[in-house]
């Protein structure tokens, strides 16, 4: 008797292909289509090679807003990692305080992107913003729409304030995870709490900081609409990030090709840092 | 009906699972796979079952190809190590499940839930959920639900690992019982010779992939094969000495001397692999012909009511498992006696050429 | 190295317990003595955890005392009562070398280097990990791993008892022996008080010089492997210890023995003499089926029986029988023939049969 394989199962993955065709694969292709070509209108665009690549990476404009885009993510991590293991570290471990914890630091979250911008916008303000007002009468010379310092320590302030919860919410469910007996075990071996922390819970956390790492890195890295709406990228261009030049670029400017062109280098920044990390951490542990 | 395997082979990346299986399993029969862990159990039940395709080989059902059949399309239990329940279900809808899958009239489920439960002694937890229910509960709910359907082949594996030896003794007892009736194959994994001989039936010794014995329980325990089958089925495993034959005498590692007595003088000079059972081995002389020798105690487990004792000296490393309880410190010298009449001979190949002698008479 | 004593321990999860049902400990009193290697055996939920997390300090009872060395102890935390625990599955710190996990606890007592350096190879040596010394831990197997977690407590010179929570539950079968092995030697060679925690009768009665068995949260019978076997104190141990357990027949009180669905059974005389004595109805008998004898005759006190059922465990047979309605089982020799349904003769030797009442066991000496 002959057997008949059965290959009807593959037809279950077709949705998947086409929606990972349209999603990712067509408007990226679109972009790649566009940075080799010079459009100046419906019907009329000339192929133009890596022309605009090169004057990309050769645009200080452009050199700029990255380092300045790298300043920000590096900040970004350097508080919010730190600052969310310590908050999950401190959270209640049960009960209603914990349900109660849980909440509060879920609403940040919870906020749509513009309207946290819109908030900070306000509640920073001299005259009648809460948290502007009550730094001037504190005798701090605090104006974030005027001064470098003061718009960067807004911004920052702003996104930690938005996002620390997600990696402290991260780090508490990887902390849950940590079976009684580990911390049982070093009470016996008499372990500090310091040591509990390096030793027992910092390892354990370890994959849950890689996805808090990967996912802080690639959401800062590609900030666009806080900044936008707090300070509209100034004073001058202090706080203009990546995301806000290219916009500029391809929506303020129309220079599809150059901005698609851009945008192609970004996503491969991204891409790139991301799998840095990624390697980096998941091969530090390995044994030679 | 039978179910027979024909040079079954799996292999994924390269890697054997399971080569060249040749087995035949009858309508009414309780067949145990026994292996260690990772000697391919799962492998060939999953095999059996349809959940794997095999790489070469084919599986024949009444005479029926089903190589490569769904397993929705047989009719087949699966029985395993973790309680596997709907956590959301009473044990009552969670033995049902199967039977409305299969639309079955309501009276008929009921009556069959009823019938199942009351053999497997939970009626009494039918409206229960199963998290509520103690290990022992649980895997008798999901043997209910695995027995309920009527299936014609049904696949345990090691589904007693999990419960303590008091539980596991109750439901090995109960498993025998429930099976004599019925007229579906039973295959049954475990890493335990006692296991096996405690349900008795057909036994399948497995190891890295491949059969090494298949027949009636008792045949294969009294007869096994070679040394590896000796050693599959004898827990402790059976103790294993090298010697060498010569035309007057037995010579035990070059150390140990024996006359050619009990059936030994058929065998041809050479070198043989002599295996004795620990339970035979005693600390007292069965007769004038046991061989002597002067142990040290290495270490005396005690199970309640046996003792396994480890022994050893410059030359043997043994086994003995003695009834009672004995205490021995480490290190304590003792005599042991192995009768000669209780020894298998495996030749240099490992293979078996001369069985103890039984004692005859009376039902098996 | 410390003696435990538990002085009216009781413990209770719930905060106001309603009844006896609502206690985990019943009213127990037990010493565990200096250097001893002790099992605490019973099935699951019999209250054995609770009580090792009440030694160790990781709970407080909530009714008796703690005492080691005569000393109070129930608010000490586990780092100062000085106990090391070894878990069901294995503990290490992950991110460690194998000697540093060992050295950690020393470490922490701020030992010098050179000694740490020096009882870390001595124990590393003893528990056969010597070469593994410097690998990462996460990458040891399953029993490496708890040899490891077992070295942590070895190497304190200061630890007064290690206790043993079902340590072997993830060792693989072969290697349990290897490991109970290396406990025994552990225990002769560094004089530890050492209590360990299992279901399991082969763990227990392997490990330990005397075994404590815990039913429905309270110590039922302590004592030597051998006792337990020979003499168990409650039916439960009768039950629980041995394969099968011990067979147990409820009778009624009669002049010179005891009486079941018509069957007759004779006692000694300091039995009966004592059985005349007590109020309770609550009377069982207990054999064990290593001790019943099959006979081929009749005798004056042997009782009739039908086999059942014969099951032949390759190295010895059990027999299922039938006397007075009561399904006893028998443990003959391999060389045991009988078919099913044939008429037997039981002997139940004096010795070997106990007299149960309300489930405890009547004892000569009292």
């Amino acid at each position: 008797m002959a057997k008949i394989p059965n290959n009807r199962a593959w037809w279950l993955v077709l949705p998947v292909f086409l929606l990972v065709a349209f999603s990712a694969l067509v408007p990226l292709m679109t972009v790649v289509n566009y940075s080799v070509q010079d459009i100046f209108g419906p019907g009329q665009a000339y192929y133009v090679g890596t022309e605009w690549f090169k004057e990309v990476l050769t645009n200080e404009r452009l050199q700029d807003s990255l380092l300045r885009q790298f300043l920000f993510s590096g900040a970004v991590l350097m508080i919010q990692i730190p600052l969310g293991i310590g908050i999950a570290l401190m959270m209640p471990k049960s009960g209603m305080k914990a349900s109660l914890v849980l909440i509060l630091l879920a609403i940040p979250l919870l906020i749509p992107w513009n309207v946290v911008g819109t908030i900070w916008q306000i509640f920073g303000r001299g005259d009648i913003g809460l948290f502007g007002w009550a730094l001037n009468s504190m005798g701090f010379d605090y104006n974030y729409t005027g001064d470098t310092v003061d718009a960067w320590f807004t911004v920052l302030l702003m996104d930690v304030w938005h996002w620390t919860p997600l990696v402290a919410l991260l780090c508490y469910s990887g902390l849950r995870a940590i079976p009684e007996a580990f911390y049982q075990a070093a009470e016996i071996d008499r372990a500090s709490k310091w040591a509990v922390f390096r030793y027992i819970q910092l390892p354990r956390l370890k994959n849950v900081l890689i996805i808090a790492v990967l996912l802080r890195f690639m959401d800062s890295f590609m900030i666009y609409t806080e900044p936008f709406v707090l300070t509209g990228g100034g004073p001058g261009s202090s706080t203009t990030f990546l995301s806000q030049t290219l916009t500029t670029m391809a929506i303020g400017q129309f220079d599809l090709g150059r901005a698609a062109a851009f945008s192609l280098i970004y996503f491969l920044i991204v891409l790139l840092i991301s799998w840095l990390f990624f390697t980096a951490i998941t091969h530090a542990d390995k044994e030679k | 009906m039978s179910l027979v395997l024909e040079n079954l082979s799996h292999e994924v990346d390269g890697v054997d699972f399971i080569r060249d299986a040749n087995l035949t399993f009858e309508a009414g029969s309780f067949n145990v796979l026994l292996g260690r862990t990772l000697a391919g159990k799962t492998s060939l039940m999953r095999l059996m079952a349809g959940l794997d395709k095999p790489t070469r080989g084919r599986l024949i059902y009444n005479g029926t190809d089903v190589t490569g059949q769904s397993v929705q399309s047989r009719n087949i239990s699966m029985i395993y190590q973790q309680f596997i329940n709907y956590p959301n279900l009473t044990v009552y809808e969670n033995i049902a499940s199967p039977l409305r899958l299969a639309k079955t009239p309501e009276s008929e489920i009921d009556r069959r839930v009823k019938e199942t439960a009351s053999m497997l002694q939970i009626e009494p937890l039918l409206k229960r959920h199963p998290l509520e229910l103690s290990g022992g509960q649980q895997q008798r709910t999901a043997m209910a639900r695995a027995l309920v359907k009527d299936s014609t082949l049904v696949l345990f594996d090691e589904p007693l690992v999990n419960l303590d030896y008091k539980l596991r003794e109750e439901l090995r007892a109960e498993l025998r019982h429930l099976f004599r009736e019925r007229q579906c194959i039973a295959v049954y994994a475990t890493t335990e010779a006692n296991e096996a001989l405690a349900l008795g039936g057909t036994t399948t010794l497995l190891h890295e992939g491949k059969v090494v014995q298949s027949g009636p329980v008792m045949d294969v325990y009294r007869a096994p094969v070679s040394t590896l089958a000796a050693q599959l089925f004898s827990e402790p495993p059976m103790n294993m000495i090298r010697g060498r034959v010569s035309a007057t005498e037995v010579t035990f590692d070059e150390y140990s001397h024996h006359a050619l007595t009990q059936g030994l003088a058929k065998l041809t000079p050479g070198d043989y692999w002599f295996g004795i059972r620990p339970s035979h081995i005693g600390l007292v002389p069965t007769s004038d012909d046991d061989l002597e020798m002067s142990m040290e105690v290495e270490l005396s487990e005690i199970s309640g009511s046996e003792t396994f004792m480890h022994v050893e000296n410059s030359h043997f490393e043994m086994v003995l498992q003695l009834m009672g309880v004995h205490s021995y410190h480490t290190g304590a010298p003792v005599k042991v006696y192995l009768p000669i009449n209780k020894l298998f001979v495996f030749d240099s190949d490992e293979q078996l050429v001369h069985t103890p002698t039984q004692v005859s008479g009376g039902a098996a | 190295m410390a003696e435990i004593q538990l002085k009216s321990l009781a413990h209770s999860y719930s905060a106001t317990p309603a009844g006896a049902e609502d206690y985990a400990i019943r009213q127990l009193d037990h010493v565990w003595e200096k250097g001893g290697a002790y099992a605490l055996l019973g099935p699951s939920g019999c209250g054995k955890s609770t009580m090792l997390n009440i030694i160790s300090g990781l709970l407080a009872p909530s009714e008796g005392d703690v005492l080691f060395d005569g000393r109070r102890v129930n608010e000490l935390s586990p780092r100062e009562r000085n106990i090391a625990q070894v878990f069901q599955f294995p503990v290490i710190y992950d991110s460690m070398t194998v000697f540093d996990n060992l050295a950690f606890p020393l470490k922490n007592n701020k030992v010098p280097t050179s000694q740490i350096k020096a009882r870390v190879h001595e124990i590393a040596e003893v528990l056969e990990i010597g070469d593994k010394l410097y690998k990462k831990a996460k990458n040891l197997t399953a029993d490496e791993k708890q040899k490891v977690s077992m070295g942590r407590g070895l190497v304190r010179e200061d630890v007064s008892a290690i206790l043993f929570d079902e340590p072997l539950t993830v060792i693989d079968p072969q290697l349990k022996w290897k490991l109970r092995r290396k406990l025994k030697q552990i225990h002769e060679k560094f004089d530890i008080t050492m209590v360990y925690v299992t279901h399991d009768q082969l763990e227990a009665s392997t490990f330990a010089d005397k075994i404590a068995v815990m039913y429905g949260g309270q110590i039922v019978q302590f004592g030597t492997p051998t006792e337990l076997f020979e003499r168990p104190n409650h039916t439960f141990v009768g039950f629980f210890i041995g394969s099968p357990g011990m067979n147990l027949i409820p009778v009624e009180r009669r002049p010179e023995g005891v009486m079941f669905n018509g069957v007759f059974v004779p006692l000694e005389a300091w039995q009966n003499s004592l059985l005349q004595r007590v109020k309770s109805d609550n009377l069982k008998i207990g054999i064990r089926p290593e001790f019943i004898e099959i006979s081929e005759s009749q005798s004056d006190d042997s009782l009739e029986a039908t086999v059942l059922d014969v099951e032949d465990l390759g190295t010895y047979k059990i027999v299922t029988v039938e006397v007075g309605g009561q399904t006893l089982k028998v443990r003959q020799s391999e060389d045991f023939r009988s078919d099913v349904g044939a008429g037997v003769h039981l002997l139940f030797p004096k010795q070997w049969l106990m007299l149960y009442v309300d489930e405890f066991l009547i004892k000569e000496q009292q």
